[in-house]
Formats: structure tokens, C-alpha cells, sequence
């Protein structure tokens, strides 16, 4: 039930934003995070964005999960 | 990046994998507190994956599955009040209440509708006027501060037929419940992330500094939770507990303040009843004082029938990791998805369901 999805902002009025959500287009309310911006990829749950996603975290999180692919491939 | 497909490749799966077993050393109990996590550990077949010394427990992490009888038979008893248009979330429709479940009482005659979003009943309220419209808020710090920013738009919009039936619930008292009754060793805990998205890391640090489990904060694709895995297996390794952050794209060590902010204006901490966990102090949210106006505890006054418990049914048992599914005697034969008898098995994120959908050990 906690589930949230990854969505991009496209469009800001207000406290109202547009993602784009596989394909589909849907309303979320920006209130508890005034801080989103077009561009951004936020967590939607339940009509609300909770959090942006940081791509500098993610980049570091996917280099340090490709050394690990990497020395299992060594080792193979 | 679009934040998924990224985190689902093979090979690191592998790699990870391979670094869990070596460092695996001695049989270790790891619980997840969170049914999406739950969900996803079955759908990406995380289980197999793991050398037998690594077991993972499903804690008391679906909000459907702990809300209590006597909970859904309220819901139940202000559906049947003339007048009243109760909504929820998909998820507790068939979960069954003492007598009855709320899709059975739809099925009576009820008025009751299911939305995605709490704002959603906001829409079904100003196109009803004259009709009192009930929500009945479940889940967790996530889903929480989305219920409050509803009403304090319900406020600005001056509607006056809007309430909420809170039974929301606070996912760090229940660590602590199951740690502090020692019933189950648990080695490590894979904190929910989304619940984190809004608390930050700090309101676990009691949990490993107080009890000496090490906590992850993980995310939810395979190799977040493989990578949160290996996180514990390593701090059990070191003897040093404290709070990690695996999902450190989504989740800052001070959470969403402007959340909590709004969380914390309309809701305050009162202690609450879980299934399977009993009366826990401090681990609730009701409506403040100022906001009795929408609390539909104050609005309304009903009296539910005397709740009863389904009899061999052991949810309880499941949701404090005591006992897996099959040693439940309705497991698979009496209690089916298509004929559940316990929440568990109601509940797309229920244990029982994910045991039963995707087979498992």
C-alpha cells in the first residue's frame, strides 16, 4: 500500500502538477512538496508527490551495483 | 534515467548475490516491514536468490492486514448510517470485519466507493452535498500526510459533509513492539522506504542504538532490496548497529519536514491497536482537537456490533513473523485469494497471498 512510482513533472500551476506516468498523463497535488520543478522525477503516491528523486544518488547507487556485476563476472 | 528498468540488471543481481552468501556467515533473521517490500521479495523471486542462512521475515508492514475487526466493523457500521458515502482505498474491500466485509456491505446497499486518492473523495463530497461523505484513512506515515493535506483542503474549501476515519499507524512503535517482546530474533530490519520517504533515517536510530538491530532503509527493485540485503549482512558482520540508507535516491536522513509539517498540524499520536500485535502505545494517529470537525469519531456516533475473531485463523501469528503461512490449517484449503478468510490473504501485499501466488519456502 506504500507503493509510490517514479513520474517526471511536466507542467506546474500552483500546487497542481502534470507527470507523465507510463504514457499516461496524470494530475498530482505539489502540496507536500512545494519545492518540484518541471523536469523533476518525483515519488507519486496516491495523487500526492512525496519526494524528488535524486539522479547524483542513483548515478552513485548504479556505479557501485556495476562494480559488483563486474567482480561477479571476474570470478565467473 | 527513469529510475526502474536500472535497477533490475542481471548481473549485479548476481554479483550481489554472490557477496550475500560470503558474507552470510551464520543463519541471520532479516525482517521486512513493509508489503510492498513483501511483494516485491516474492515477484523477483529475491528468496532464491539467498543462501539458507539468510531468512526472511515479513513483519507487520500491510496496513490492510493489521487494522483490527473491530476497526473495519466501524467502517462498516458509519456505511450503514443513512446518508453516508464511506471511501477508502481499494484495499479494504474484502477485507472481512467480524460479520462482514465492506464489499459485502456495498453488496447490502451501502454507498461505498473506492478511490485511488483521498482527493479523489474531496470530488465525491462537493458533488454531494446534502450526503456526508466518510474516508476511511489507512496506512502508514506514506499514505498519512496525504490525508492530511485533504483536510486542511477540505478546511480551505469550507466543506462541511467531509470526515475522516482514522486508523492510521506509526511503523517505529511496531519495530519496537516485536523487538522489545523478544518472541522472535530478528538480526536486522529492511526499513520500509516510502515510510522513510517522509521520516528520514533518525526515528529508527532508538531501534538499533536502544535493541542493537542494524536497520536499511531499501528501496523496492530487485537489486535495492539485494543491495539492502547485503547492507545488514554486513553491518550484522561488523557488530555495529545503527541506521543505513540504501535508497538514498529517494529517501534524505530528514525526510519530506514539509510532510510531517502538515502530518503533525492535523494529526496527533495516540496509541492504537494492531491485529496480531494488540494495544501499542504511541503508534497511531488521530485527528487533533482543532480538526473534530472532520474526524468522524466526533461527527458521527455509531455503535458497532461486539467484534469476533475468525476462528483458526492465525494472521496475528504471520504478522509478528512467528509462524510462516503453511502452518496455518486454512492455508490454501478454507482460505484461498478467491475465498480469503484473513487479511493476510485478502491483501494483494498480504503474506499469505504473496506465499500463495508465487509459491514459496
Amino acid at each position: 500500500m506504500c507503493l509510490a512510482i517514479p513520474a517526471r513533472l511536466f507542467e506546474v500551476e500552483g500546487e497542481r502538477g502534470l507527470v507523465e506516468l507510463a504514457g499516461v498523463v496524470r494530475e498530482v497535488s505539489l502540496m507536500l512538496l512545494p519545492e518540484a520543478r518541471v523536469g523533476d522525477y518525483l515519488l507519486i503516491h496516491a495523487g500526492y508527490a512525496l519526494q524528488r528523486l535524486d539522479e547524483a544518488d542513483a548515478q552513485e547507487t548504479l556505479r557501485l551495483l556495476a562494480e559488483v556485476a563486474q567482480a561477479g563476472q571476474e570470478e565467473a | 534515467m527513469r529510475y526502474v528498468e536500472e535497477f533490475r540488471d542481471r548481473a549485479a543481481a548476481l554479483g550481489m548475490a554472490e557477496r550475500i552468501r560470503c558474507g552470510a556467515v551464520s543463519p541471520v533473521n532479516l525482517m521486512e516491514v513493509c508489503g510492498t517490500h513483501t511483494v516485491a521479495i516474492f515477484r523477483h523471486g529475491v528468496r532464491d536468490l539467498l543462501p539458507p542462512e539468510v531468512r526472511m521475515l515479513s513483519g507487520p508492514g500491510c496496513p490492510v492486514c493489521v487494522t483490527t475487526n473491530a476497526d473495519i466493523d466501524r467502517a462498516i457500521a458509519l456505511a450503514e448510517q443513512p446518508g453516508v458515502i464511506l471511501v477508502t482505498f481499494g484495499d479494504m474491500m474484502k477485507v472481512p470485519g467480524s460479520y462482514q466485509s465492506l464489499s459485502q456491505a456495498k453488496a447490502r446497499g451501502c454507498d461505498v466507493r473506492v478511490v485511488y486518492s483521498a482527493r479523489d473523495a474531496l470530488g465525491i463530497a462537493r458533488a454531494n452535498p446534502e450526503r456526508a461523505v466518510v474516508f476511511f484513512g489507512v496506512g502508514f506515515e506514506t499514505t498519512a500526510p496525504t490525508i492530511a493535506a485533504c483536510v486542511l483542503e477540505a478546511e480551505s474549501l469550507g466543506l462541511e459533509n467531509f470526515s475522516v476515519l482514522s486508523v492510521h499507524k506509526l511503523i517505529p512503535p511496531a519495530m519496537e513492539a516485536l523487538v522489545a517482546s523478544g518472541e522472535v530474533r530478528i538480526d536486522g530490519f529492511m526499513c520500509p522506504g516510502h515510510v522513510s520517504v517522509i521520516i528520514g533515517s533518525h526515528p529508527y536510530e532508538f531501534i538499533a542504538e536502544r535493541y542493537g538491530v542494524p536497520c536499511v532503509i531499501t528501496g523496492f527493485e530487485p537489486l535495492d532490496i539485494l543491495q539492502g540485503i547485503e547492507m545488514l549482512v554486513r553491518q550484522i558482520a561488523g557488530g555495529q548497529p545503527r541506521v543505513e540508507i540504501q535508497y538514498s535516491r529517494g529517501v534524505r536522513p530528514e525526510g519530506n519536514p514539509r510532510a510531517r509539517e502538515i502530518l503533525e498540524r492535523i494529526f496527533e499520536v495516540d496509541g492504537a491497536d494492531w491485529r496480531g500485535l494488540g494495544h501499542i502505545p504511541d503508534s497511531g494517529l488521530k485527528l487533533r482537537s482543532e480538526y473534530a470537525c472532520f474526524d468522524a469519531r466526533a461527527v458521527h456516533s455509531i455503535s458497532p456490533p461486539p467484534t469476533k475473531e475468525h476462528v483458526g485463523c492465525i494472521c496475528g501469528d504471520i504478522l509478528r513473523g512467528a509462524k510462516t503461512p503453511p502452518e496455518c490449517p486454512l492455508y490454501g484449503k478454507v482460505c484461498t485469494p478467491e475465498n480469503p478468510v484473513g487479511p493476510c490473504m485478502v491483501s494483494s501485499e498480504g503474506t499469505c497471498a504473496g506465499w500463495y501466488q508465487y509459491g514459496s519456502r
